[in-house]
Parts: structure tokens; sequence; C-alpha cells
């Protein structure tokens, strides 16, 4: 297994060092304001939210998986994770707000001790809101105080949403490690058991593609047949949407670019499939996402590149929804992770 | 170092309209309408152009394509399968020409 790029003390766990390769100019030329640039011309600068109804919180970098592309740095060696007096705020913003999804991801979310404490209380608040965990599979099956996760999540009415990067073991386990497509198999045969991703069940097990390597997704739509007929036979799995993410270039995957000498080429693709409609429906504009911490940022990508909200109250005890409805979106050269092509948000394809 | 071929020209394709841009226009459209989605899906279609890429030993072609049916989904075995079935025909048509060479033989032999 890799280690983080914190464990081996990468140059790349500075989040500053990021900022500014992210910020320098390409080799073809494009400038470090870039992408704000592109907005501009999309009549779209500066970026400011829609409506917030998505808060998605980060539980925190712990995982039992050090994929090749993790843009979080994730690993069993993080010990960073959210306690639950932080928690206990969150609660208390989903009382007083409105959202309609509550999207809780990590690391492996499960993994935080507090996990089961946190979806119970979240349930109690609103029986119709819709719960979104990122279940990265190989954790239902790591050890046997796991093995119930699919029962628990359909007795709280969950949506879970998984990756797996492609129905071959040699593209999944060359990102995720080795052994790991066997162990999702597993894990997606114990999800589709309690009745996950089967028509009418009413439970929702979406799977997330993104590339194993420096290349773009394609259309959604065709990998998702093609991901339908694959996990059918022979391995008899379903599910129910394929979301297609695009890699951003930081942390773990800018790492990977730059060692294999693809990052130039990579910018490039990105810059130059640009797509102002997918522009328009970037999820940062319905979205706030909460770090272990307890700090706000606009997305899972700024968090990570500690990038807060640009409002004077950025930690979750100080929410302010008028404050964060009127703030600017910060951006810099990986928004373009999210505007090339089709588009690419938490949730798939955005165009 | 001078080169015939170099990856930077791939992305400046685009450019042959410089110099004739009437029928760069054309090519570029009926290239676009062609990879569409149609009777045979983008990604047959995609898998049909890496094959041909080889035959034509374009390395321009190889690179657009290897990456394109990437893109696509398509898996290792897949791609090498469809360069496959090009190297097939193509020794495929060396050895259905070797018919010929028997018949002349026969024809100058006693
Ligand atoms: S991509 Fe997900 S499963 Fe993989 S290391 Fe990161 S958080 Fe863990
Ligand atoms: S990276 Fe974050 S801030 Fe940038 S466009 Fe994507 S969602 Fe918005």
């Amino acid at each position: 297994m890799i280690k983080s790029l914190k464990a081996r003390k990468s140059e790349l766990a500075d989040v500053g060092y990021e900022i500014q390769i992210l910020s320098a100019k390409t080799p073809t030329g494009f400038e470090s304001n870039a992408f704000a640039t592109k907005l501009r011309e999309s009549h779209l600068y500066p970026l400011k939210p829609v409506k917030i109804d998505t808060l998605q919180i980060n539980v925190g970098k712990m995982c039992n998986q050090t994929c090749k592309h993790c843009h979080v740095d994730a690993g069993p060696d993080r010990k960073e994770i959210m306690t639950r007096e932080t928690m206990q705020h969150c609660l208390d913003v989903i009382k007083g707000h409105s959202f309609t999804t509550i999207d809780l991801t990590g690391g492996a979310p499960e993994m935080n001790p507090d996990f089961r404490w946190f979806v119970e209380e979240i349930r109690k608040i609103d029986k119709k809101i819709n719960i979104i965990v990122r279940c990265n599979l190989t954790i239902i099956v790591a050890n046997p105080s796991y093995y119930d996760l699919p029962d628990f999540f359909k007795q709280h009415n969950i949506e879970v949403t998984s990756s797996l990067p492609h129905f071959t073991v040699m593209r999944t386990d060359s990102q995720r490690g080795e052994g790991v497509f066997e162990k999702s198999i597993k894990a997606l045969r114990m999800l589709n058991a309690v009745g996950y991703g089967k028509d009418d069940s009413g439970l929702i097990l979406n799977l997330v593609y993104n590339p194993s390597g420096a290349f773009l997704p394609g259309s959604q739509k065709s990998l998702q047949q093609e991901f339908k007929k694959k996990l059918k036979d022979p391995y008899h799995i379903v599910f129910n949407q394929l979301f297609c993410i695009t890699n951003l270039p930081i942390s773990r995957f800018l790492d990977y670019l730059l060692v294999s000498g693809n990052f130039d080429d990579y910018m490039e693709k990105l810059i130059s499939s640009y797509n102002p409609i997918a522009a328009e429906g970037v999820m940062c504009r319905n979205t706030i996402s909460v770090g272990w911490s307890g700090y706000l940022y606009d997305c899972d990508f700024n968090q990570m590149l500690e990038m807060k909200v640009e409002t004077s109250d950025q930690h979750i005890s100080k929410w302010n929804t008028e404050t964060l409805t009127q703030r600017e979106i910060q951006t810099n050269q990986h928004c373009f992770g999210c505007t090339s092509g089709a588009g690419s948000s938490c949730g798939g394809a955005t165009s | 170092m001078k080169n015939y071929y170099n990856p930077e020209d791939l992305k400046k394709f685009g450019n042959i309209g410089e110099f004739q841009k009437n029928l760069a226009d054309k090519f570029f459209d009926y290239y676009g309408e062609t990879f569409k989605e149609g009777a045979l899906t983008a990604r047959e279609k995609s898998l049909i152009a890496l094959a041909v890429a080889h035959t034509i030993q374009c390395p321009y072609c190889i690179d657009a394509y290897t990456a394109d049916t990437m893109e696509k989904g398509c898996d290792e075995q897949q791609m090498m399968e469809a360069v496959h079935v090009a190297a097939a025909i193509r020794s495929g048509a060396t050895l259905v020409h070797s018919v010929q060479m028997m018949n002349k033989y026969k024809e100058l032999s006693m």
C-alpha cells in the first residue's frame, strides 16, 4: 500500500506549494488567472452561490485505503477526524436550515467512531432529508465490526455512493490498491443482498467512476450502460446510476501527474475542454463543505487546499446563511476539473 | 533535435485550415459527424479508429485513439483485441496473396 503524501513528507503535503503549482503559468501559455478569465467570458465572474441546499461534511481523513488519485490525501495514517462536539454544531445548523441533502464523506466516514451516532441524529432531525454516505466499499469487508453497514444504511434510508473506477480488476486495482476490486465486488453483493440498487427497493446505490490515469471521463450515459452490462455479467451486481467524476489536479492526483510527466498535457486538456454550461452548474453554487475541524469551504477540493469560505464567519459554530449566500466562491486552476466536457461534481456530470 | 513526428503537432491539427479553410472546414465537419453516436456507438467507432490507426501506423492517431478509447471506458483487453483484428486482416491480406504465388508457381513448373 502506498503512503499518504503527509507520511512521505512530500512537498505536495504543503498546500502553499500546491497552490504555487496551480497558480503558475502553464507551458502552453495559460495565465494563473485563466479560470477567472474564462468565468468572466461566461458572465459568471465573480462566482456566486445560487442557493445553499447541500451540506457536505467531511468527517475525517482517516481511511483504510490510500488510492493513488485521492484528493484528500487520506489513509490509515491520517488521524484528523471530526469530534462529536463539531458534529453537534453541524446538527444545530441542519436543524436551523432547510437542506435537501446531507453528504457525508471522508476518508472512510464509517471509520469515525461517532459516525453511526451522527447519522442517527441527522435522521432524527428530518425523516425525509437525503443523507448520502460516500462509502469506499472495501470498508464494509475490512473487519467484522463493519459487516452490518449495509443493514445500518438501510435502516436509516441512506443513499450509498461508492467508487468503482472500472469494471476490470487491473484498472481498479491500479488506482485503488491491490485486491480492491475483489473486495469491492464482495461489498457490492452485500449491498445488493439487503436491497440496494434493486428496482423498487427505494434503496439507492450509485457508483462513481473516475478515470484511473491522466485522461478525462467519457460520456456518463454510455459508461453507465457499459458498467451495468459488465457488472451484471459475470458478477450479478446491480446499481442505480453511474456518476462520472473528473480527477482534479490536487493532492495525490497532482503528485501522480507531476511524477508521471502528465501535468502539462492534463491541464491543457482540462482548459481546452472548458464548457460554460458546466461552469454554470458547478456544485459550489449550492453546497457548503465542512472540514473535520468545523471550518467551512466552497467545496471538498477547496477544503483540501485550505481555502476557507470568504466570509467573516468561517466556522460551523458561527453559521450565517446570509453571508454565506452572498460570498464570492474562491477559485483557481484546479476548478477547470469541474468545468471540462460535460462537467463534474460529486453527483457526476453537470450538463 | 529534428524529428519527423512531434507530439505537439497533434494539437495543431485544427490549424490545417490556415492554408485551405474551405476544405478543412468540410473535413472537420465530416469527421465530427462520422464519430457521433449512430447505428454504431461512439465507443465502437473509437475502437475501429484505434485499429485503423495501427494499420496506417499513424502515431498521432494511435495517441489520440488510445486516450479516446480509454475515456470511453474500453479496457486494455478490448483495445488489444481491436489491434489484433487489424493485424489479422493485414496478415490475412498478405497470406491470401500467396494463392497467387502458388498459382504462378504451378504455371511455371513442369
Ligand atoms: S479516494 Fe476515498 S477510498 Fe481512496 S484513499 Fe481517498 S478517501 Fe480513501
Ligand atoms: S473546485 Fe470547488 S470551487 Fe472550484 S469550481 Fe469546483 S466546486 Fe467550485
